[in-house]
């Protein structure tokens, strides 16, 4: 029901503009299942449970939340590598959840994924040259050998790094670089959306802006879209456009940016936010902290009513009774997800 | 106040197949009873491997204490024997690790983990000790505490793990908490937990702290004095105050510049600082940030290759004397020459 609502008014507030992605009740729940030989589902971890949203060309969606929320299931049931469970998922205008074979590796050309672990992601006994021209070889483009190679050295330069590293291997590269690899091999096959999950939580603080920043230039020079995933609530505020706050596998709220970090409107967001350390020990004396108790609920027994009700500082009666409160255009382009705003 | 622990000169170098790494080279510094020091740095900065000398907790081999003295209480640390060191460790100075989930056993209650030091340094049987125990437990916000003592460490969650491993850390009384990135593995909401309890029982046990992080955000608000490490050296140290609002380092000053804020539109483009940390396994020359060092270039200057700049207390600082940079450049001047 809640995401009748959401998909009714976002759809309207945001008509005019080139939607890439439209999400419309995406679920991904995985299966527990029991017994050796025998084996059969005892229950479900619902990891993404009921999640709309679109995103609309050449922005930036942050995606927030704490560990297990949901927020990378999300990101890779998008790019269909989880399926889902139920929803659907249309990029560029077409359906991808019943999308298989070769129709799916086709659109894998316009969208692609950043991973967060420069030191797993990458295949220690490849080459950067062979690391960034992989896409290219499984697409069929540039049968040429040389054409493909000075692609390639043409994608290191526009990722800051040396062409000359090209036979390398990724253990002689640090943090840094070996995300600067991820990110070449991510527009090896100039996509128009790319999944950026977590790419800069591995990294040192000093890197961090210098990788940030080569995101943004590129968003820039070749109009990219973004889902940006991260826990580091700061960053996404520099970052993103708009932001949608995940709790438990759901959407509890979602706005431009600086409307939800100066207004938030739903309590989990009030807490999280100033849960964030601020490094200026002047504004650190005066913040005032909500500090909620207790710990994340597990998605394979999620409470019953609002998932938010074990934590709220501001539950009452109807929170308890109703599950799913509807996410609501609380304020222009602003959807909030709770009883009490609503 | 008085000085609880004076560290000078630590060297601590570690003999590896691939060379021998550099992690600290000649760290100083002074805490007094009740303080917290806040230690903040990038990974290889040196600022665990220096908090573990301290501790005599280096693996030796391939590490090594080269050089250097640890005065707690009037006694050298790294001259004692490992059985008088004992004695120390737990007692008078505890640590909380990182990660709640290596550092505790799995296979023992953490009931036995926790009564293993009051056993040892408080002398107490079997039943005293569980009691104890459970007071503590309870004291760190663990509900139904005396019940959970027979709990192994996986029925626990990462932010109740850490929450057993601080009344661990504080079963002894303590004089100094050494707390090794103890937040880094946990949501900002269980961060947020942790620190707001760690800071009240630091009032109620009056105890020294040492805060080592990376987080600039995380020291901001709970240490008196931070002190900056890169590349095995203390860059910056001072108040909070001082180092956040007056920065002189030019490796603080491109840290904050890299931050974005959480408090303010991030409009504007981050600031960066170029390349990368210096790799530990080259003997440092001179100053171990010269190769990053836009103030360095800046002021054309050439000893920041060959010499290591000491650490000294910042041109006319505002009569505070606890403010030092080890760095050869004035930055106003580097500024007003950029301006």
């Amino acid at each position: 029901m809640s995401s009748q609502v959401m998909e009714h008014t976002a759809r309207k507030s945001q008509a005019d503009d080139d939607i890439i992605l439209s999400v419309t009740g995406l679920k991904k729940h995985f299966p527990i299942s029991s017994g050796i030989v025998f084996q059969r589902q005892v229950g479900a971890v619902r990891a993404v449970d009921g999640i709309s949203f679109d995103v609309v060309r050449g922005e930036t969606l942050g995606l927030v939340g704490e560990s297990g929320c949901g927020k990378s299931t999300t990101g890779r049931t998008i790019l269909q590598l989880y399926r889902p469970t139920e929803g659907s998922v249309k990029f560029e205008g077409q359906e991808l959840s019943t999308m298989a074979g070769n129709d799916l590796r086709q659109m894998r050309r316009r969208m692609q994924i950043i991973f967060q672990d420069p030191f797993a992601s990458l295949n220690p006994r490849m080459t950067v040259g062979s690391i960034v021209s992989e896409p290219l070889q499984i697409h069929n483009i540039y049968s040429n050998k040389k054409e493909r190679q000075q692609y390639v050295e043409q994608l290191m330069e526009k990722v800051g790094l040396n062409p000359y590293f090209i036979n390398r291997y990724p253990h002689e590269f640090s943090g840094g670089q070996r995300q600067r690899i991820g990110i070449a091999r991510a527009l090896a096959l100039e996509p128009s959306f790319i999944v950026a999950d977590e790419p800069i939580s591995a990294l040192d603080v000093s890197i961090q802006a210098q990788v940030v920043n080569l995101m943004e230039e590129l968003q820039d020079e070749l109009n990219l879209t973004y889902l940006f995933i991260a826990h580091d609530l700061s960053m996404v505020r520099h970052i993103c456009d708009r932001v949608a706050v995940m709790y438990l596998g759901k959407i509890v709220e979602l706005g431009p940016v600086d409307a939800v970090y100066d207004n938030p409107q739903h309590p989990y967001t009030q807490a999280l936010l100033s849960a964030v350390p601020v490094p200026d020990p002047g504004v650190e004396e005066s913040r005032q902290r909500i500090i909620i108790s207790g710990d994340l609920p597990s998605p394979a027994t999620p409470p019953t009513g609002c998932n938010f009700n074990t934590r709220c500082p501001v539950a009452f009666d109807l929170c308890y009774q109703e599950p799913d409160p509807p996410l609501v255009e609380v304020l222009p382009n602003h959807f909030v997800s709770c009883h009490r705003v609503t | 106040m008085s000085v609880l622990l004076e560290v000078k000169d630590l060297v601590v170098r570690f003999y590896t197949q691939e060379g021998t790494v550099f992690a600290v080279n000649g760290v100083s510094f002074d805490l007094e009873e009740g303080e917290t020091l806040g230690i903040v740095g990038e990974s290889g900065s040196g600022k665990s491997v220096s908090s573990l000398a301290l501790m005599g907790l280096i693996p030796s081999p391939p590490g090594k204490v080269e050089s250097g003295t640890v005065i707690f209480e009037g006694r050298d640390l790294l001259q004692l024997k490992p059985d008088q060191m004992r004695l120390i460790r737990g007692k008078e100075i505890a640590m909380i690790f990182q990660d709640p989930m290596t550092s505790l056993n799995p296979v023992l209650t953490i009931g036995t983990q926790i009564t293993e030091s009051l056993k040892l340094h408080e002398g107490m049987n079997t039943s005293q000790s569980r009691k104890r125990a459970a007071d503590l437990l309870d004291m760190v916000g663990i509900p139904d505490a005396y019940r959970r003592l027979d709990d192994y460490p996986h029925q626990f969650s990462g932010g109740m793990r850490q929450r057993v491993m601080i009344a661990m850390g504080l079963s002894c009384n303590p004089k100094l908490l050494i707390a090794d990135e103890p937040t880094t593995a946990l949501d900002v909401t269980i961060q947020a937990q942790i620190i707001e309890l760690v800071k009240q029982l630091k009032d109620e046990f009056n105890m020294a702290m040492i805060w080592i992080t990376h987080d600039l955000g995380v020291v901001a608000g709970i240490a008196d004095r931070i002190q900056v490490m890169y590349g095995g050296r203390i860059m910056e140290s001072g108040s909070s105050h001082e180092v956040f609002g007056d920065s002189r380092h030019p490796y603080t000053v491109g840290l904050l510049g890299s931050l974005p804020r959480l408090d303010s539109s991030g409009e504007e483009k981050l600031t960066q600082i170029e390349g990368s940390p210096p790799d530990m396994r080259n003997e440092p020359e001179g100053c171990p940030f010269a190769p990053r060092c836009d103030m360095r270039e800046m002021l054309q200057l050439d000893k920041c290759w060959d010499q290591r700049p000491p650490l000294e207390i910042v041109p006319d600082s505002t009569g505070a004397v606890t403010h030092v940079i080890s760095c050869w450049a004035d930055i106003r001047e580097g500024v007003a020459k950029h301006v």
